[in-house]
Formats: structure tokens, sequence, C-alpha cells
């Protein structure tokens, strides 16, 4: 129950990484090396916004779900326009890009917040204790033992990825957005054929996919703590979640996530986190040799 | 209405057209010939803003449009039937036409109308544009583009791979646009085709002129279609 839960965090917080890193490589064909550097840009403004309120930390945290995404979203809307969309969206130009950016935006980072970790107080931490079942003298009994126990913040990161992620699928499947979102990735040429201003669309996704890695890394700060370095997990991991479930897929992308996030949360609490990351990468591996283009991509041409 | 004049446009540095001219007046039909690789599609393009020339000019309503930003083009009322259709795939055939009535901002009238011309797309809206079979995924394409109420529409090769039934619905759409004002630029590769809807035929080879005919020149002296086109 302990595993599952950490594993649901786990895969909550993931799920919305990784959707950013599939959004972009879905609609606009750029494998975003720095993803993961807006992933730490999220959990470091978390940081300096919820240093700036202050006191309370409800209101700080507030406050940082609010500014990372929009910051992080900002400066990744600049880097396209700046950088991504002058080198034409050519895909092995912006790999190169990207990785640039991913060093820039580190060391930049290093420079202004430091190289130490830095906690952010989460809004609400009650202990919950799970209960277990027991076969005692008296028949079977609920008891409460003791260090088995979750925070509520940790189930309330669980839901709040629930009601992101539906927000996108929503906008995807049922707004005029979407539609404009999923036209572009399936033809941008004959999109803009029939009007939809492809180069602006490309610099929204790219806001939007750094703006759900910021907000996952929000989300995970009063867990983990805030480092510069702290980008290079969550794009390792999102690249797997990304090829196992297929590229620009968001049923595949969510349920690759709970695949890895549960499998890690499961396998590091029973046997070692390594064995954990041993077996996602051999689930790769599987995937590459037997379906390459993901559990639920489309083949394409 | 729509005048391309010395155009020079191409891939990079490959170089496809050179200097070329074509025009297509109100209540037209221009149709666009040559062999595979003379520089139709990319005349087609280059209409569409999706390739800039390099050099000349295509002016829509007096006005050059070879400047704008490519998304806009569609929106003064050009609509365009690529070759091979490109549809949006995955997207359902109502999803397709959305995409077309929202290029002008047009609403249900619009709908009511195409889907009146189409009467099998309307049978099939919930159902993926992969789906549905060539002569269907034609007429989406062109429902798509006439949801723009467009006053020069480009049909590149629309006829290309289809049953002769659906080449006769494709004919009578051409002849009705026409007969609506709408200008037409039709790319085809088959003389009976061209011969059905035609009023004046650009022959283009090597991505240059090569010789404009009326239809009545090409009954009369239907010599060009071979020299040009080699059937």
């Amino acid at each position: 129950m302990l595993a599952l839960i950490e594993g649901l965090v786990q895969a909550a917080v993931l799920s919305l990484t990784a959707l950013g890193l599939s959004l972009v490589f879905g609609v606009m064909r750029v494998v975003n090396v720095a993803h993961g550097e807006f992933f730490m840009l999220g959990a470091v403004i978390a940081w300096w916004v919820a240093t700036l309120v202050g006191t309370n930390p409800a209101l700080g945290f507030i406050a940082a779900l609010i500014a990372a995404p929009i910051i992080a979203g900002l400066i990744a809307v600049i880097t396209d326009w700046l950088v991504l969309k002058r080198i034409n969206y050519d895909p092995e130009a912006t790999i190169v890009a990207t990785i640039g950016l991913l060093y820039i935006l580190q060391q930049s980072v290093l420079m202004t917040f430091g190289p130490d970790a830095r906690p952010v107080e989460a809004p609400f931490n009650t202990r919950l204790a799970i209960p277990w079942i027991e076969n005692t003298d008296a028949g079977w009994a609920l008891y409460w033992p003791w260090g088995l126990s979750t925070t509520s913040y940790k189930l309330f990161v669980i839901v709040a990825a629930i009601a992101l992620l539906s927000l996108i699928w929503y906008i995807m499947s049922r707004t005029k957005l979407g539609l404009i979102l999923r036209a572009t990735q399936l033809d941008s040429e004959t999109a803009l054929a029939f009007g939809i201003p492809v180069e602006r669309v490309y610099a929204l996704v790219f806001g939007i996919g750094a703006a759900l890695a910021a907000v996952a890394a929000v989300l995970i700060v009063p867990i983990q703590q805030a480092h510069y370095l702290m980008g290079a997990d969550p794009l390792l991991l999102s690249f797997i979640v990304v090829i196992i479930g297929g590229l620009g897929s968001l049923r595949g992308t969510v349920i690759a996530a709970l695949i890895i996030g549960m499998s890690d949360g499961i396998i590091s609490v029973f046997f070692t986190p390594t064995l954990a990351k041993i077996m996602a990468t051999l689930l790769v591996a599987m995937v590459l040799v037997y379906r390459p283009q993901g559990l639920f991509g489309t083949r394409r041409v | 209405m729509l005048k391309l004049s010395g155009i020079n446009a191409g891939y990079g540095k490959n170089q496809v057209l050179f200097e070329l001219d074509l025009s297509v007046d109100k209540g037209e039909v221009l149709c666009v010939m040559g062999r595979n690789g003379a520089g139709k599609t990319t005349a087609m393009k280059t209409i569409m803003g999706l390739i800039q020339p390099n050099s000349g000019q295509v002016e829509f309503e007096k006005r050059k449009i070879s400047k704008l930003a490519p998304h806009t083009i569609p929106k003064l009322g050009i609509g365009y039937i690529p070759q091979g259709r490109r549809l949006f795939s995955e997207l359902t055939v109502a999803e397709n036409i959305e995409i077309g009535l929202m290029t002008r901002k047009k609403g249900k009238a619009t709908r009511d109308k195409v889907l009146d011309m189409f009467p099998r797309l309307g049978e099939r809206l919930k159902q993926r544009a992969d789906t549905l079979s060539g002569g269907e995924q034609q007429q989406l394409a062109t429902a798509r583009a006439l949801c723009l109420e467009p006053s020069v529409l480009l049909l590149d090769e629309p006829t290309e791979g289809l049953q002769p039934s659906m080449t006769a619905l494709i004919r009578e759409t051409v002849l009705t646009l026409k007969g609506e004002g709408v200008g037409i630029i039709l790319v085809e590769q088959r003389e009976d085709a061209v011969r059905a809807v035609a009023d004046r035929v650009a022959f283009i080879e090597n991505g240059r002129n090569a010789a404009t005919h009326t239809i009545e020149e090409l009954t009369e002296d239907p010599s060009p279609f071979r020299k040009h086109v080699g059937i």
C-alpha cells in the first residue's frame, strides 16, 4: 500500500513531465533535450516564489503553482522565437540547440540560485496512518502499524495530476485549440494552407510543454528538494515513458508513466532502486525491438 | 483575378520554376498540364505561400500576396485541394470540415451547403478520415476546401487514382463552382478530364511555360496534348 502510493506519486509527476515532452515532439517534431531543465526551473522558481511570499506555506505554494509554469512557459516561448524558429525546426539542429539550452539554463541557475538543494514547505502535510489487516486471536482485525503512513500532501499530488491530465485531455479532444494542435501535428503544411498560424502554434506548444514540466516540479518540490542538477532524472524517465507510450499519444504517456512510476515505487520498496531502473531500461529495449512506435503510438511513414 | 508573373521558385538550391506565368479569371477554369516533375505542384504551393518564390509576383485581386505570411493566404479566399488529398488522417470527417470552416470563420450555413453537395460525408461525420474510401477522401478534401467559400480554388490532380464515377462527380463540382463565378486552377494529367471542363490549358515543361491554348484551339488541333504531355 505504501509502495503503491509512492509509485502513484512518481507516476503522477512523471506523467505530467512526460506529457510535456510528448506534446512538443508530437506537434513540433522537436526532441527537447532541455525538457528536464524546465522541470528544474519549475522547482527553483517554486522555491524562489515561496521564499518571497514568506511565512504562510500554503500561500507560497499556491503562488508558486501559478508563477512557475507561467515563467517557465514564457522562457520556452522566447527560446522558440529566438532559437528554434530561426533554425526552421530542423530535427537535428533542434537537438543541438536544446542541448545548448540545457547548459544555459543549468548554469544560469547555478550562478543565481547556487549549488545547494533547497526545500519548499508543503502547504499541508498531515500524517495519515494506513491501516493493515492482522489475524489476531480474535479473528481478522484492522490495526495501524508503526511507520506505515503517508501524508495528505502526497495524496494531493496524485489528485492534482489527475485533474491536470483531465484538463489537457479535455483541451486536446474537445476544444478548437485542441483541434488546431492535432491538425498541426498531423500535417503542418496543410494546416498552413487552412489558415492555421503554425509558428504561433509551435511557440504555444513549446510553452505548454515547459509549463507542464514546471507544474510537475512544483508538485514534487515539497517532497524532493530543488536543486540545479535535478533535471536529469525526469528527462531520462520522460524519454523512457514517451518511448514506451508512443510519441504524441496522451493515453500511452499516462499509462506508461503509471507502469514506470508504479514499478519504480514498488520495486524500490521491496528490492532496490537500481533494480527498478534496470527493469525500466529493459522495458524500453523490449518496446523498441517489438513495437518501435510505442504501445499506443501510430505508425507513421 | 489570380495572376502569377515571372515566378522563379524551388526547394533550397534546387530551382523548379523558371519565369512562370499563369492567370485565372472569375468563373474560368484554367487547366495546368505537364509531365511528372514539370513543376505543377510547386506552382500551386507557391500560390499558397508554402514555397516562397525567389523572384516574381503572385497577385490576387490586384494585391501582391507572395510576401504575406502563408497562413493568411487562404483567409483571402483561396481554397486548396492538395495532391494526394492531404487530409488530417487521424481526425474525423466532421473535424476535417471544422478546420475548413475555421479558416474564414464560416458557420453552419456553409457547412450545410457543403454537406448537401457531398451527402456521403454527412453519413460518415464521426468516422476517421483515413478509414474512408479513396473517392470519399477526395470528396472530403474538396468539401474541406469549399468550407472557405473560396473565390479561387486550386485542385492538384483530384482525379488521380479514382474510379470513373468519382471523376464524374469531381467534374460536376468543378462546373458548378465555375457557374458560381469561382476561378479554378486544375492540375490534371488526363486529356479527357481536361477537355470536359477547361476554358484554357497551360502546358508546363521543366518549370517553364511551354504553351497556352484555349479549349477551342485544342479541339481544332489537339497536337499540343501529345507534344507537351506525351499522351
